[in-house]
C-alpha cells in the first residue's frame, strides 16, 4: 500500500503531500522575510512595552477582548433564530423526555404509515 | 381476550409510567414513573415466555411434557437487577439535589440550560 | 510470542480484563498506596487497549470473528443439537466492531493516563477509576456483541457508569443535576430498547442478531421495534432534537470522562448503524429511515454549531460541537442508507459517503477527545471554565495551546489534519446525492472554525493577565494523554488513504454486507 496515496472522495481527490509542500515553501518564505528583519530587538527591555502614542499602558485585563464580546454581531443578526432556539434548551427534565418520546411517536407514525 | 390480558396490562402500566414521567414535576414521582415503565417491560418479557401446558425447565425428576424456554425469565431477572441499581442511583442523585438545591422539583432543577 | 490461549480467547479477554481490573481497583486502593493503584489502573487500561489492537489485527486479517461464550468450542456458534438456533451469548466481531474497539482502546488509554494527573486532587479516586474501567467494559461490550439482550446489558452498564462519572464531581449539585438528566433519559432509552428486543424475541424466538436478520419479515411489530431502537440509540448519541442531555452531561463531567463519553455516544451510534444495516438492511423502508437519519443529522449539525457559538462555558461550547459533529456521521451514513437498495447509486457515492461518515467517527473521537482534554487542562490550572474570565494562557501553557490548535483545526476541517479528509469525503459524496445538504455541511464547518477562533482567542491569546501570572504547564501525564491523541490526529491527516483503505473501507463494507454477517454466525445458509 502506498502511504502517500491520493484520497479518492468519489468526486474529487485529496493529497496531503501537496499541501505539506506548499506549507514548507510558505514557511521558508516566511523565514526569509523574518531573517531580513530588525536585529536590534532585545527581550526584557523597554522595547517589549506597547507604544500607545505616548499614553500610559492600561491594565492588562482591560486590553484583552473577552469572549462575551465576540460574535455579538452574529448572534444579534440572527436574534430571531436564537430567541426561538435557546428557550428550547430549557433545562427541564420533563421537556427533555417529551422531545424524546415525541420524536419516537412521530417516527412510529411515519414508518408504520409508510409500511402498511 | 384472556390471552391478551397481560399485554393489555403492559400497555396500561407503560402508559401510566410515561404520563407520570411527562406530567409530574416531582423528581421522586418521575422516577416512580420510570419504575412503572420498567415493570411494564418486565411483565411483557414474562408474558412472552408463557406457553400453555409448558413446565419449568428443571431437568431433575421432570415430568413428561414440553418445557418452556427460560430465556425471557433470565432476561427479566437481569433487568430487575439493573433496575434496582438504576433506581438506587437515581434516588441518591435526587437526595443530593434536594440537599444542594433545596427542592426536588424538575421545574427548578434547571441550572444547566441554554 | 503471545500464548495461544490468549490469542484464541481475545474477545473474552477484551471484556474480562477491564472488568476484573475495575472490581479489583477498590481493593487495591484499600492497600493505601496511591502509586500502586495508579499503576494498576494504567496497566489494566494498557492491557485492554493492547487486546483491542490484537483483536482488530486478527479481525482485519482473518475476517469476522465469532466467539461463543460457554461453548465447548468458542468458534462453533450453533450447537449440533439445537436445531440451527444459536442459543448461547455470541460475540460477533466484524471489521466495524473491531474499528470501534480500536477507538475505545486508544481513547481509553490516553484518558486514563490523563486522569492520573488531572484527578490527583479529588477524593474518591478508587470509585472514579472503577467506573471509568466499567464504562470501558460497557463500550467494548456494546460494539462487540452479536446478541441483542447482551447489547442492552452493556448499554445499561455504560449508561450507569457514565451517569455516575458525570455526577462524580458534585460541584454544588450542578454536576448531579447533569448526571440525573443523563441517567433518567438513558434509562428510559434503555427500557425502550429492551422492549424492542422483547418484540423481536417474541416473533423470532432468538436474541441473536444474525438469526433475527436472517428471518426478518418487517411486520408491524418489527417496525415498532425498529423505531424504538433507532430513536433510543439516536437519543443516546445526542442527535437533535433529543440532544438536550448532551451539553449538560458533557460540560459537567470531569474532562477525561467527557472525552470518553464521546466514545460511549459513538458506541450508541454504532448500535444505530448495526440495527439499520445488519438487523434490518433492505427489508426496512430504507429511503424513509435514511432520510430520517439525514434530517436529524443536518439538524444536529446546524443546531449544534449555532448553539455553540454564543456559549460562555468552554466545556459546554465543545459539547455542542460534539452534537454538531455527530451530525456529520449521521449525514454520511444516512446517505448510504437512503440509497441502500440501489446498486449503482451505492457504488457511485453511497459507499463513499458511508466511508466518510465512519472515518469521521474515529477522527471525531480523537480530536474531540483532545479538545476536551485541553479544556480540562486549562480548567486544571485556572479553576474556571468561564471563557470570559480567561485570557493570555498561551504565554504559560504552550504545549496545551499547541494541542488545542491541532484539535481546533482538525474539527474545523482545515487541512492537513484528519477532520478535513473525512469531511471532504462527506461533502463530495453527499454533493452527488443532494447538493443542498453538502452546502449546509460546509457552512457548518465554517461556523465551527469561527467558534474555535473565539475559544482560541479568549483562552490563549491576549496579554498575560495578572491573575494567571504564575500558571504553569500541566503535569506530564496530562501532556502524554493529549499527545497520544494529537499524534493520531496528525498521522491520520497525513495518510488518509492508508487509514481509509486499511480500517474504514472494510468497516463500511462489513456494515453494508448483511449476508456475510449472517453467514459468519449461521454458516452458509
Amino acid at each position: 500500500m502506498d502511504p502517500i496515496a491520493t484520497l479518492e472522495t468519489g468526486f474529487g481527490y485529496w493529497n496531503p503531500l501537496a499541501w505539506l509542500i506548499a506549507f514548507v515553501v510558505a514557511g521558508i518564505i516566511a523565514w526569509v522575510i523574518w531573517s531580513a528583519g530588525e536585529k536590534g530587538y532585545r527581550k526584557g527591555t523597554e522595547q517589549v512595552k506597547p507604544f500607545l502614542s505616548g499614553n500610559a499602558e492600561p491594565a492588562k485585563g482591560d486590553v484583552h477582548l473577552r469572549a462575551g464580546n465576540l460574535y455579538w454581531g452574529f448572534t444579534e443578526a440572527l436574534s430571531g433564530y436564537y430567541e426561538r432556539i435557546v428557550p428550547l434548551h430549557s433545562g427541564i427534565l420533563n421537556d427533555y423526555l417529551l422531545w424524546y418520546l415525541g420524536v419516537t411517536a412521530l417516527l412510529l407514525v411515519a414508518v408504520i404509515g409508510m409500511g402498511i | 381476550m384472556f390471552y391478551n390480558l397481560p399485554f393489555i396490562a403492559v400497555a396500561v402500566i407503560a402508559a401510566l409510567g410515561i404520563v407520570t414521567m411527562l406530567l409530574r414535576q416531582n423528581l421522586i414521582k418521575m422516577i416512580m414513573g420510570l419504575s412503572l415503565i420498567e415493570s411494564a417491560v418486565n411483565l411483557f418479557l414474562v408474558a412472552l415466555g408463557y406457553r400453555e401446558g409448558g413446565i419449568a425447565p428443571i431437568f431433575t425428576n421432570a415430568p413428561a411434557g414440553e418445557m418452556v424456554m427460560p430465556t425471557v425469565q433470565a432476561m427479566t431477572l437481569t433487568n430487575i437487577v439493573i433496575g434496582i441499581a438504576t433506581t438506587a442511583m437515581l434516588l441518591s442523585f435526587v437526595m443530593v439535589i434536594y440537599r444542594k438545591y433545596g427542592t426536588a422539583n424538575a421545574q427548578y432543577m434547571r441550572k444547566l440550560r441554554g | 510470542m503471545i500464548p495461544d490461549i490468549i490469542m484464541h480467547n481475545l474477545p473474552a479477554f477484551l471484556i474480562a480484563v477491564p472488568m476484573f481490573a475495575a472490581f479489583a481497583t477498590p481493593l487495591i486502593g484499600r492497600l493505601g498506596n496511591e502509586r500502586v493503584r495508579d499503576a494498576w489502573v494504567l496497566l489494566a487500561m494498557a492491557l485492554t487497549a493492547a487486546v483491542a489492537v490484537l483483536l482488530a489485527a486478527q479481525v482485519y486479517s482473518a475476517g469476522t470473528l465469532v466467539y461463543t461464550f460457554g461453548g465447548a468450542s468458542p468458534g462453533i456458534p450453533v450447537p449440533a443439537d439445537s436445531g440451527g438456533i444459536p442459543v448461547r451469548i455470541i460475540f460477533t466481531i466484524d471489521a466495524m466492531s473491531a474499528f470501534m474497539a480500536l477507538i475505545a482502546g486508544i481513547v481509553g488509554f490516553s484518558v486514563t493516563a490523563y486522569s492520573m494527573a488531572s484527578q490527583s486532587r479529588s477524593s474518591g479516586r478508587e470509585s472514579y477509576y472503577m467506573l471509568l474501567l466499567l464504562l470501558t467494559v460497557g463500550v467494548l461490550g456494546m460494539v462487540c456483541t452479536g446478541d441483542l439482550f447482551n447489547f442492552f446489558v452493556f448499554l445499561e452498564i455504560s449508561s450507569l457508569a457514565g451517569a455516575a462519572l458525570v455526577a462524580s464531581r458534585v460541584d454544588r449539585g450542578v454536576a448531579v443535576e447533569a448526571g440525573l438528566k443523563y441517567a433518567v433519559l438513558s434509562t428510559l432509552g434503555g427500557l425502550l430498547v429492551l422492549f424492542a428486543v422483547a418484540l423481536l424475541y417474541g416473533q423470532y424466538g432468538s436474541l441473536n442478531m444474525a438469526l433475527i436478520a436472517h428471518q426478518m419479515q418487517f411486520t408491524v411489530l418489527d417496525m415498532v421495534a425498529l423505531v424504538l431502537l433507532v430513536t433510543a440509540l439516536a437519543m443516546k448519541c445526542g442527535a437533535v432534537p433529543m440532544h438536550f442531555w448532551t451539553p449538560d452531561a458533557y460540560s459537567m463531567a470531569p474532562a477525561p470522562v467527557t472525552a470518553f463519553l464521546v466514545v460511549a455516544s459513538q458506541a450508541s451510534l454504532y448500535g444505530l448503524f448495526r440495527v439499520v444495516f445488519t438487523l434490518y438492511n433492505v427489508t426496512l423502508n430504507y429511503s424513509l429511515v435514511g432520510w430520517f437519519i439525514i434530517i436529524i443529522g443536518v439538524l444536529s449539525m446546524v443546531v449544534g454549531v449555532t448553539m455553540a457559538l454564543p456559549q460562555k462555558d468552554v466545556m459546554r461550547l465543545m459539547a455542542y460541537h460534539a452534537v454538531s459533529q455527530t451530525g456529520y456521521m449521521l449525514l454520511g451514513v444516512g446517505v448510504g442508507l437512503a440509497v441502500l437498495g440501489d446498486e449503482t447509486l451505492m457504488s457511485t457515492f453511497g459507499l463513499t459517503a458511508m466511508e466518510g461518515g465512519i472515518f469521521h467517527i474515529i477522527n471525531h473521537a480523537m480530536y474531540k477527545g483532545l479538545l476536551f482534554l485541553t479544556a480540562g487542562a486549562v480548567f486544571y490550572r485556572t479553576g474556571t471554565r468561564n471563557l470570559n474570565q480567561m485570557g493570555g494562557l498561551g504565554h504559560n501553557m504552550k504545549w496545551t495551546m499547541v494541542f488545542f490548535i491541532i484539535g481546533a483545526l482538525a474539527i474545523a476541517g482545515i487541512p492537513p489534519f484528519n477532520g478535513f479528509a473525512s469531511k471532504l469525503m462527506i461533502y463530495e459524496s453527499v454533493f452527488l446525492f443532494n447538493p443542498f445538504l453538502s452546502i449546509i455541511a460546509m457552512v457548518v464547518s465554517i461556523l465551527t472554525l469561527a467558534s474555535f477562533v473565539k475559544v482560541f482567542h479568549s483562552v490563549f491569546m491576549g496579554p498575560q493577565l495578572p491573575e494567571y501570572q504564575d500558571v504553569k504547564e500541566v503535569p506530564a501525564y496530562m501532556l502524554i494523554g493529549m499527545g497520544i491523541l494529537a499524534l493520531v490526529v496528525i498521522v491520520f491527516g497525513l495518510f488518509p488513504q492508508v487509514v481509509v483503505d486499511g480500517l474504514v473501507a472494510p468497516a463500511a463494507s462489513a456494515l453494508v454486507d448483511q449476508s456475510s454477517y449472517i453467514a459468519s454466525v449461521l454458516g452458509g445458509i
